[in-house]
């Protein structure tokens, strides 16, 4: 049984990865996980896509330790959730956003804001280090919430259908932006969508779960050259088979 | 200004019926009366006022920090809600004739007792408002701050004090509100001076007009504690959205 606190230590044969053995997870009668296993090595690029309610988000809560399998093990390197929308804080600048991790970790005010500031002309936020959350696009806000993800300093990050709530041309900016940030600034990463595309366009593996109680159903490794285009035929070909995989499309 | 249209012509109604004889002006004065009284006793009127708007404030300023301490104590710490809650809601059910008493034979005729009378009224839109603005935290950042493993009081100054400005900005207006009625209800249960004791008084000499002049008084009193907080509201809450 892993406790929550053993969730935070780095285990030493995971390095900085995640190993997720047999996991289960129900609510009440609904069985959300049901014997889930899913590796994702350190620097690793990992998408997890599967039906609406099958369990993807509590994957992610398990990994960063929010909440505790009800069997099997979870065990990961210190992660940081990215939550489904940005979870903002509407009074907070968003270099104020863009520093949070910081403030909870005890740095000043200052401290956070001079960190995350050097941030803002890469992530295409020049000029918005004061705005507040309601005066950024929708793009713009994914990229502060990324940035304060990415600030929080862990060698995982759990992405929870980042781009979700975008509309389809922002939403491929933005994945073609994040693949962009990752190249340069390499993470463990568990991305968690139901968008195919973006996770052969983002992932090295791309893992399929199976509708609610969630098990793996395939793990497809997308051995593609980088950057990827979701117009690429092998990008569009390993997103058929995905979905062929899912029981939808031809 | 449709409000002040409205109000012209309810005046002009009002002053017609009276001065046509319909109403005795000793039950109901013309409005020219009450403006006439407004400046023959203004120094009457004026220490009146005076007294219950030092009531009315130092009440509310008691009722914000006894409403905070209990509703952060109650939201922190489910002993003190399961113990809190039930009494905060039966404190509105006390009749403040009841409490009169005791209070004037602990405290004197004086500017406490009314202070406490206030504050008791007072407290419970803010305490039940703002109990309610720490509790209901957007669960997405929620579980944000739970992944950057922020401590409980990092919550609560981050995230949960925040997220409640708005609706603790509600109490408070709504008790600026009712505190001066609380100051009123304060007095007629003894005391020396104050608006509310010089309704009593002049109502009893049948010094209608008087009686009405100090209700406009308590009436404009009453709006301008809810626009200083409505003022302050406006000042501290800059952002928009949820």
């Amino acid at each position: 049984m892993t406790t929550v606190a053993d969730l935070h230590r780095p285990q030493q044969d995971q390095g900085a990865g995640v190993a997720v053995d047999g996991a289960m997870k129900a609510f009440g009668d609904v069985r959300a996980l049901d014997g889930l296993c899913l590796r994702v090595a350190p620097g690793e690029i990992v998408a997890v896509v599967g039906p609406s309610g099958c369990g993807k988000s509590t994957l992610l809560d398990l990994v960063c330790g929010l909440a505790e399998p009800d069997g099997g093990s979870v065990r990961a390197a210190p992660a940081t959730l990215m939550p489904q929308r940005d979870a903002l804080l509407p009074w907070l600048t968003a270099e104020d956003n863009a520093g949070l991790a910081l403030r909870v970790r005890g740095a000043s005010r200052a401290e956070a804001r001079a960190a995350a500031r050097p941030y803002f002309a890469p992530f295409g936020l020049a000029g918005f280090e004061r705005a507040r959350p309601a005066a950024l696009s929708g793009g713009m806000r994914q990229r502060v919430a990324f940035l304060r993800t990415l600030l929080a300093g862990t060698p995982v990050l759990c992405l929870d259908e980042p781009f979700g709530a975008l509309d389809a041309l922002t939403r491929v900016q933005m994945q073609e932006w994040l693949a962009g940030t990752l190249a340069r600034e390499p993470r463990t990463v568990l991305l968690v969508t139901h968008d195919v595309e973006e996770a052969v366009v983002l992932a090295d593996r791309v893992v399929l779960l199976s509708p609610r109680p969630g098990r793996v159903v395939e793990a497809i490794d997308v051995d593609l050259p980088r950057p990827r285009r979701r117009s690429d035929h092998a990008v569009v070909d390993l997103a058929a088979r995905a979905l062929r995989v899912l029981g939808l499309g031809a | 200004m449709p409000a002040l249209a409205l109000v012209v012509v309810l005046l002009g109604v009002w002053e017609a019926v009276v001065r046509g004889g319909l109403i005795d002006p000793l039950i109901l004065p013309a409005p020219t009366s009450v403006a006439s009284a407004l400046v023959s006793d203004v120094h009457v009127l004026g220490a009146d006022l005076w007294t219950t708007t030092v009531e009315a404030v130092l009440g509310l300023l008691a009722a914000a920090v006894l409403g905070a301490v209990i509703a952060v104590a109650m939201h922190l710490w489910s002993p003190a809600r399961r113990t809190l809650y039930p009494l905060v809601i039966g404190s509105q059910a006390l009749p403040i004739p009841v409490l009169a008493a005791p209070l004037i034979l602990l405290l004197g005729f004086g500017l406490t007792p009314k202070v406490v009378v206030v504050a008791l009224i007072c407290f419970f839109p803010i305490t039940v408002n703002l109990y309610d603005g720490l509790r209901r935290v957007d669960p997405e950042q929620r579980k944000l701050l739970r992944s950057l493993h922020a401590s409980r009081w990092q919550t609560l100054a981050l995230l949960e004090a925040p997220a409640a400005l708005p609706r603790a900005f509600t109490g408070l207006r709504v008790a600026a509100a009712v505190s001066v009625i609380g100051a009123v209800f304060a007095e007629y249960n003894g005391s020396e001076n104050g608006l509310g004791h010089l309704v009593l008084v002049s109502l009893a000499q049948l010094e209608s007009a008087r009686t009405f002049a100090a209700t406009l008084l308590l009436f404009a009193l009453a709006l301008a504690l809810y626009g200083a907080f409505a003022l302050a509201e406006r000042r501290a809450i800059t952002w928009k959205g949820p």
